[in-house]
């Protein structure tokens, strides 16, 4: 079983996926690979070191990744990672598989704002601040996405760009019906 | 909404009617200078008239619009004319380019009409041209443009002036999203270098989060702007 950690929009990311494929390239530490990680998905969330190492972990023991060295230097002890051939294998069956379609994340604002709508509170007030909040988080990942000139870099932050947008328009429609429906109540 | 010390632009229970749609409804807001802008809103929400008000455009029927403190509503059509031609510069979504002039002729006619000297024109537009990316297509025609060249054309023409403000109505809208995002930047970088004022009408999201604010309008009124907790 994959550990899956979530981007912006919570959509699902195989860490040791992206892990193997980091590692099929060199072997590294898991200090690299954390770094790595994080430049090549600079709309997702960091990863912690303590998910590089239990993801790293479980590579080797399915056998996917093996430890090629441990580096003594002046300071504390550096573990090395290889990928395997049979990671290289679980890696390129993975790339040519297609992803279920779903289901998303937003499912959070789904049900805060049916619950908003079930108890009488202002959904339309949280539909508002709610959009002030992702436009918010938009603008950085624009403001980052004008500083990028890596291609791959720019199609990680479009895809977190892309799904704030999808977010955004569904809570201008909810706002939209929330609205229509006052006028016609009312 | 907090009320700025001493705004460029303001709009103050703006109301606008065509037929009988009324499309603004007391809309109020007030743009500060260097500012960039975003309104946003649903469809028929006011937005392009909110824009033409702002830039003198249009004239409201109720309510008052002011220019660094001057009322731009009561000024009659050359005066605002005059004031569009010299501070305002206009981008709209298809570029409106005239087509019997050639690229450089289209950026060059804004001076042009301000009777500036035909070969100072020409130069200051060869220059906006290069500055854009598109100097080697100052001879070509708007009908042989791409839409992205078309409207950096649109932006050359708009920028040549020096304007303190620029409105632009949807000027990605009919541009695929890469081509829209590096139009955009372009228009941005060159307004904030002056430190020009940008007022932008859009229904994208990624347009509005390039601005330093996004104003919502509906139903012809702004959206208070909401409190993050």
């Amino acid at each position: 079983m994959t550990q899956c950690m979530y981007l912006v929009n919570s959509s699902p990311v195989s860490v040791s996926h992206a892990v193997l494929g980091i590692l099929v390239r060199l072997p590294a530490h898991g200090y690299d690979l954390k770094w790595e990680h994080d430049g090549r998905f600079p709309g997702s969330r960091p990863m912690a070191f303590g998910q590089v190492y239990s993801t790293l972990a479980r590579l080797v023991r399915d056998g996917y990744v093996q430890v090629a060295e441990v580096v003594h230097g002046g300071g504390p002890e550096k573990t090395v990672y290889a990928i395997t051939d049979s990671g290289r294998r679980y890696l390129a069956e993975w790339l040519g598989q297609t992803e279920p379609a779903g289901p998303y994340a937003a499912d959070e604002l789904v049900r805060k704002t049916i619950t908003a709508l079930h108890v009488g509170a202002d959904a339309g007030g949280y539909l508002r601040r709610q959009r002030a909040a992702h436009l918010g988080r938009m603008r950085e990942l624009v403001a980052a996405q004008a500083e990028q000139r890596e291609p791959a870099a720019q199609i990680a932050l479009d895809h977190a760009i892309a799904h704030l947008d999808a977010d955004l328009r569904w809570l201008e429609t909810a706002a939209a019906r929330i609205a229509d429906a006052g006028k016609v109540d009312g | 909404m907090t009320a700025l010390a001493n705004p460029l632009l303001t709009a103050r229970a703006v109301e606008k009617s065509f037929a009988r749609t009324q499309a603004l409804r007391g809309a109020t807001l007030e743009i500060a200078d260097g500012e960039v802008v975003a309104i946003t809103g649903p469809s028929g929400a006011g937005k392009s008239t909110l824009l033409h008000c702002l830039a003198g455009i249009l004239r409201p029927e109720a309510g008052a619009v002011t220019y660094h403190g001057r009322r731009l509503d009561e000024l009659d059509e050359d005066s605002r004319a005059r004031l569009r031609r010299r501070e305002f510069g206009l981008v709209l979504q298809f570029g409106q380019l005239v087509p019997e002039l050639t690229a450089e002729q289209n950026v060059a006619l804004p001076l042009l009409l301000e009777r500036y000297g035909r070969s100072e024109s020409r130069t200051a537009a060869r220059t906006w041209l290069d500055r854009l990316g598109v100097g080697s297509l100052a001879g070509t025609l708007p009908g042989e443009l791409s839409g992205g060249e078309a409207q950096r054309v649109a932006i050359a023409r708009a920028l040549v002036t020096g304007p303190r403000v620029i409105f632009a109505d949807e000027p990605t809208g009919s541009l695929d999203t890469v081509t829209g995002e590096r139009v955009l930047e372009i228009l941005l970088a060159a307004a904030r270098a002056r430190s020009a004022t940008v007022v932008l009408v859009t229904h994208d999201n990624r347009v509005a989060a390039h601005a330093d604010r996004e104003v919502v309008l509906i139903d012809g009124r702004i959206e208070p702007m909401p409190v993050i907790a």
